[in-house]
């Protein structure tokens, strides 16, 4: 990259505190499709001016799988050992990459001693969109383009946030289409509640499969995702319908960087 | 004198056995686990009120909502008349509310636009059962009884509704011919239509006007006394279900203190639990789940709109919301009546996981919550799903092998797949 992350340590050690935490998650850190996003965001964060920092090698796992698979004690643990670290920093707000670390801090931390002002980062998008401090200038033109929104379950059923990513993505002068399941009515990917990590059970049809056939009915040119999850299903999807040439499924910090020629 | 006996006896009999069995899903529903759902009431009421008075979740599909929507308001205002009809029978007076004149005319009139209304939405709905087969009336939990019981209710409701009106005609056609006892009292926008095809006899007339008061009568208290065994039960039980329901982001699901008690203890040996509660993690029988999940069984009217879009069973797997909600009503009916027979410490070996609800169904659900933003009651069917995964993983062990794997990736690597932490970083070099 052109320029380094910080990191928390880095940050303490020269006596300072970011403004922000940035939560990349398993998936941002060693997914390669979603480390790209990691990269992203980061340059939203730099090109912005935040002060902000990651944990890098002291993050860990939030528990999500673990608690969505029923091993709660798993879960704690990593909880409880995460709350640590981030009291120890004096983490006060953090931003995140992943719905699923989203909801886990933001609903699930605070019970277990760990309470902290919690926002995905479409959110940040938004916030930085409202302020006038992020355009769709200077990058690549999505202007007339036709592109529809998956809404990832933990961010929209899940925690009511329908309209920050839509946002996101109104500032670009795209043809903004919805599939016919949306919002609060919206289709899984697939991956939830730690579907991700093991093969489906026997039925007819792959659930990514079934969302892949909905979106490419409207005929976009960009599926956007605000889930690294529901990246790796999506892409899976348009993949397997040889579609990939004329669809692209982008998460919307990417679609952010790429419009702003980050 | 002794027709007032009769209908003391039978009121006080239906009211009796309904009483009967309402305590006894009472104390069912009581044998759940403890959870705090009295807070906040202010805002519970408020969702009772916009959710089971206001129906706001049917407007999702406007066509059920509409045919159910007079269905219920029929419902609730037609009852207003049978407050009439109590009065009458006990005291064997006839009409006793006519004193109130315009007002009289108005009410009976509407009543009988109502009773209409609800007569044609259910001749709607038992169309749309049986002969449009809907998708969302199938599925395998709908054989048999379940198809039945939907069947018997519909049918009911329009026994009910048409005894309603010709009594309403027989008597109107009484009120003309200056039949004594039938006062003139009443509008009849509806029933004047069936006049012209009731006897003109003034006995014949009487004889089909009493014979319809009293079948809508006993009708209903038969119908009372059917709702503990039937899916109709959510017209009582819709009420406390949506006052009693999730307040808290449905992403969230709960800590269990239990774990936190023995996760805090090791991570600190000087700890010590305040209150240490013996018993199982998760839920291996119906025993072993809230209160809330056994109320919200019994509030299940089996309508579909979960299973209709469960991602999973959209595909063709295994799991059913609906099917949760119904094994468990079914399993903890069971328990119930081993209660009644057998006594409180009976055990029938038997329990929800496994011998109603399978393995290969709690491992379809990718927890997306789109059963719980759908049901018209705020039923929570993901809630017994994951308390019977927290018993398969944490007192069984048995959890399919990725997931196992999955497991041991986040114990070791405090991560979901198998890298290693001190990479964790690396995607910071690359551009």
């Amino acid at each position: 990259m052109e320029f380094k992350v910080p990191t928390m340590a880095e940050l303490m050690a020269a006596g300072e505190e970011p403004e922000i935490l940035f939560w990349v998650g398993c998936a941002g850190s060693y997914d390669e499709r979603a480390q790209k996003i990691t990269r992203d965001i980061c340059k939203i964060l730099h090109h912005v001016g935040i002060k902000y920092a990651v944990l890098g090698t002291e993050e860990s796992c939030t528990g999500d799988p673990a608690k969505r698979a029923g091993n709660e004690f798993l879960f704690q643990m990593q909880a409880m050992a995460n709350i640590e670290v981030l009291n120890a920093y004096n983490v006060k707000k953090i931003v995140t990459g992943c719905p699923h670390c989203f909801n886990t801090i933001k609903n699930e931390y605070p019970g277990l001693g760990g309470a902290y002002e919690v926002i995905h980062h479409t959110q940040l998008i938004q916030d930085l969109i409202n302020e006038g401090k992020l355009k769709a200038e200077g990058g690549e033109s999505f202007k007339g383009k036709k592109i529809t929104y998956h809404d990832p379950c933990y961010l929209g059923r899940g925690n009511g946030i329908y309209e920050a990513p839509r946002k996101a993505l109104e500032v670009l002068d795209a043809q903004l289409v919805e599939m016919k399941r949306c919002k609060s009515n919206g289709l899984c990917c697939g991956a939830g509640g730690a579907q991700m990590f093991k093969e489906p059970e026997k039925g007819n049809k792959d659930i990514n499969v079934e969302r892949i056939d909905e979106a490419l009915e409207i005929g976009p040119q960009v599926i956007a995702a605000g889930c690294p999850f529901c990246m790796t299903m999506l892409s899976d999807g348009v993949k397997l319908k040889d579609k990939e040439q004329e669809v692209k499924v982008l998460d919307i910090a990417e679609i952010t960087a790429r419009a702003n020629g980050l | 004198m002794v027709a007032q006996i009769i209908f003391l006896v039978l009121t006080l009999a239906a009211i009796a056995l309904f009483t009967v069995n309402l305590r006894k899903i009472i104390r069912n529903i009581r044998l759940g686990k403890p959870v705090n759902r009295q807070d906040q009431p202010q805002k519970r009421l408020l969702t009772m009120l916009r959710v089971a008075f206001g129906q706001s979740k049917m407007v999702v599909r406007p066509i059920p909502a509409f045919l159910h929507f007079f269905v219920y308001i029929g419902f609730v205002i037609i009852n207003i008349e049978v407050l009439e009809i109590m009065i009458d029978g006990l005291f064997g007076t006839h009409r006793i509310f006519n004193g109130l004149g315009g007002l009289y005319n108005f009410l009976i009139g509407s009543f009988e636009i109502l009773a209409f209304t609800v007569w044609v939405s259910c001749a709607i709905f038992l169309v749309r059962r049986n002969i449009l087969k809907i998708k969302r009336f199938s599925g395998v939990e709908m054989k048999s009884w379940p198809k039945s019981d939907a069947n018997y209710i519909l049918i009911t409701e329009i026994l009910l509704m048409s005894a309603f009106l010709f009594m309403n005609a027989a008597d109107a056609k009484l009120q003309v011919m200056g039949a004594s006892h039938y006062v003139t009292a009443g509008a009849f926008p509806v029933s004047q239509y069936l006049m012209n095809i009731l006897p003109a006899s003034e006995s014949a007339l009487i004889m089909i006007e009493r014979s319809c008061w009293w079948f809508h009568i006993i009708g209903i208290l038969a119908f009372l006394n059917y709702l503990p065994y039937s899916k109709h039960f959510h017209i009582l039980f819709a009420f406390p279900n949506t006052y009693f329901s999730n307040l808290e982001p449905k992403g969230e699901f709960t800590n269990m203190a239990s774990v936190t008690n023995e996760v805090k203890a090791m991570l600190d040996p000087s700890f010590i639990p305040a209150e240490t509660e013996a018993g199982k993690f998760g839920a291996k029988d119906v025993t072993d789940l809230s209160w809330v999940n056994l109320m919200n069984a019994y509030t299940c009217t089996e309508c579909g709109r979960c299973t209709s879009v469960c991602p999973a069973n959209i595909t063709g797997k295994l799991l059913s919301p609906r099917k949760i909600m119904m094994d468990t009503r079914d399993r903890i009916t069971e328990v119930g009546q081993n209660i009644d027979k057998h006594g409180a410490e009976h055990q029938d070996g038997k329990s929800l996981l496994d011998d109603y609800i399978s393995r290969e169904e709690i491992w379809a659900c990718t927890s997306c919550n789109a059963c719980v933003e759908a049901c018209p009651v705020n039923i929570d069917p993901l809630q017994i799903i994951m308390e019977l995964r927290r018993f398969a993983v944490m007192e069984e062990s048995q959890a399919p092998g990725s997931i196992n794997a999955m497991l041991g990736n986040i114990e070791n690597n405090q991560a979901p797949w198998k890298y290693s932490p001190a990479d964790r970083f690396n995607w910071a070099q690359e551009s």
